[in-house]
């Protein structure tokens, strides 16, 4: 997302003057999000040139506040109704490092797995520590929602990763193992009578 | 300094002959008190397995498990059952508290089986349900605590008179995720604080994110580990207090 729709949803509550969007903005996105007050200058001059915020009449010369137009509360609202989209697809490096593994290196692939999942848990052990002495200090709820969203999607690699190691597995096992009839009463019985010794032994 | 739970060159295998099942092979671990350990794996990896070799539920099949210096294969039935009454804590996803105590009775259970007066069990058994933070009064049947708070009660349990290894296998499966949370909070803390080593099977990586260190196990081997983490000042204090 861009800084734009931030700016946006921060202004639509009162009027905001630069410094004060800046602040608001790291404490709401739970410090996740740092911006300099040149950028969120820059942000505001293209708001005002697009027609979706304007300064507010009758403030201090020295400290311009700005506010929504009707335009910008339109385009807030698109925002809001939006539904997050997929496209690019996925690349991230974790995900196309494992694959190109799994294709390229098929008797190493598990050992590639195996050190990526034991690097993204020590990173997810670090967010931890992190987390832990942020609580003790008195962490915001956005700054520990923030940091849950980074854990949470620690897990979701370490459970890719499970899946990964799960299905390179099997498909070893099964590669390696003739494939066997599955046994069920009626055919045990059946082999049971074709076997001569069981014949012999049942006359 | 002596790890307080040390797995040496195990080997575990369970039946015999063609029904023979290998759920540990050659697994070495060491871990320091104060150290908090987490075992992670895919099902059937060993992993609830080497917990009950740790307190002296199984026997190895080849190697050794001392427990702060002692080889639990020297120790006879006695000897082995008043080393889980007073230096191992259990806990397991089913609390098995005993619906007929109070939560106040389950905890000091363990100490009085040992041979505690009663008066001096109770006393332990306060300290750690205030340690564990279970909402007075105490005097209340298990089932008038929430399903959290009953895990509380169970850890309390696990720790009171001060043990010095905690085992727990899959301790928040029955509980939402808030609640399993505060467990898992707990027992960082009751390992940070406390000194107690703190030995942590599960499947769950937020939850295994907590430790110092996790060991992955794969067929019953170890496949990998994270680093330990850097001692913080409590565990610095316990080294320093084994050394002096």
């Amino acid at each position: 997302m861009s800084l734009r729709l931030g700016l946006l949803a921060l202004l639509s509550s009162e009027p905001k003057h630069g410094y004060q969007l800046k602040t608001e903005f790291e404490r709401a996105t739970g410090g996740m999000w740092t911006v300099n007050v040149g950028q969120i200058y820059t942000t505001l001059d293209r708001l005002v040139r697009d027609g979706c915020v304007e300064i507010s009449p009758g403030a201090d010369a020295d400290q311009k506040q700005y506010r929504l137009t009707l335009d910008g509360y339109d385009a807030l609202g698109a925002w809001w109704r939006a539904l997050p989209h997929e496209d690019p697809p996925p690349r991230d490096e974790l995900m196309v490092k494992v694959l190109l593994a799994i294709a390229t290196r098929p008797d190493e692939a598990i050992s590639v797995i195996t050190a990526q999942r034991t690097a993204v848990l020590e990173l997810l052990q670090q967010r931890r520590r992190e987390q832990r002495l942020a609580t003790e200090r008195g962490a915001s709820v956005a700054q520990v929602l923030a940091d849950d969203a980074l854990v949470v999607r620690a897990e979701a690699d370490l459970r890719w990763l499970d899946l990964c190691e799960a299905r390179v597995l099997h498909a070893a096992t099964a590669a390696t193992t003739p494939p066997t009839i599955p046994t069920t009463r009626a055919t045990r019985a059946t082999r049971r009578h074709a076997d001569p010794t069981q014949l012999k032994d049942a006359t | 300094m002596t790890p307080i739970l040390e797995v040496d060159a195990v080997t575990k295998c369970f039946g015999k002959g063609p029904t023979e099942v290998r759920a540990l092979t050659d697994v070495s671990l060491a871990i320091a008190p104060g150290e908090f350990v987490a075992l992670m794996g895919p099902s059937g990896c060993g992993k609830s397995t080497l917990l009950h070799l740790a307190g002296a539920l199984e026997s190895p099949t080849a190697g050794h498990v001392r427990v702060d210096g002692i080889d639990l294969d020297s120790l006879d039935a006695r000897a082995r059952a008043a080393l889980r009454h007073t230096d191992v804590g259990f806990v397991f996803q089913r609390l098995n508290l005993l619906v007929s105590l109070t939560a106040l009775e389950n905890v000091m259970l363990p100490l009085e089986v040992a041979g505690m007066k009663a008066k001096d069990a109770r006393g332990h058994a306060r300290t750690a349900l205030r340690r564990v933070e279970l909402p007075e009064p105490w005097e209340r049947y298990p089932d008038d605590f929430s399903g959290g708070q009953q895990q509380r009660i169970a850890i309390a349990r696990a720790i009171v008179g001060e043990r010095r290894l905690l085992l727990a296998d899959e301790p928040t499966g029955a509980l939402d995720t808030i609640s399993a949370d505060l467990v898992i909070e707990l027992l960082a803390a009751i390992s940070a604080e406390q000194g107690t080593a703190v030995v942590l099977v599960t499947h769950e990586p937020r939850f295994a994110a907590w430790a110092d260190r996790v060991v992955f196990l794969r067929d019953g081997s170890i496949a990998d580990q994270t680093r330990a983490a850097p001692p913080g000042p409590a565990l610095d204090d316990v080294l320093a207090g084994s050394s002096a």
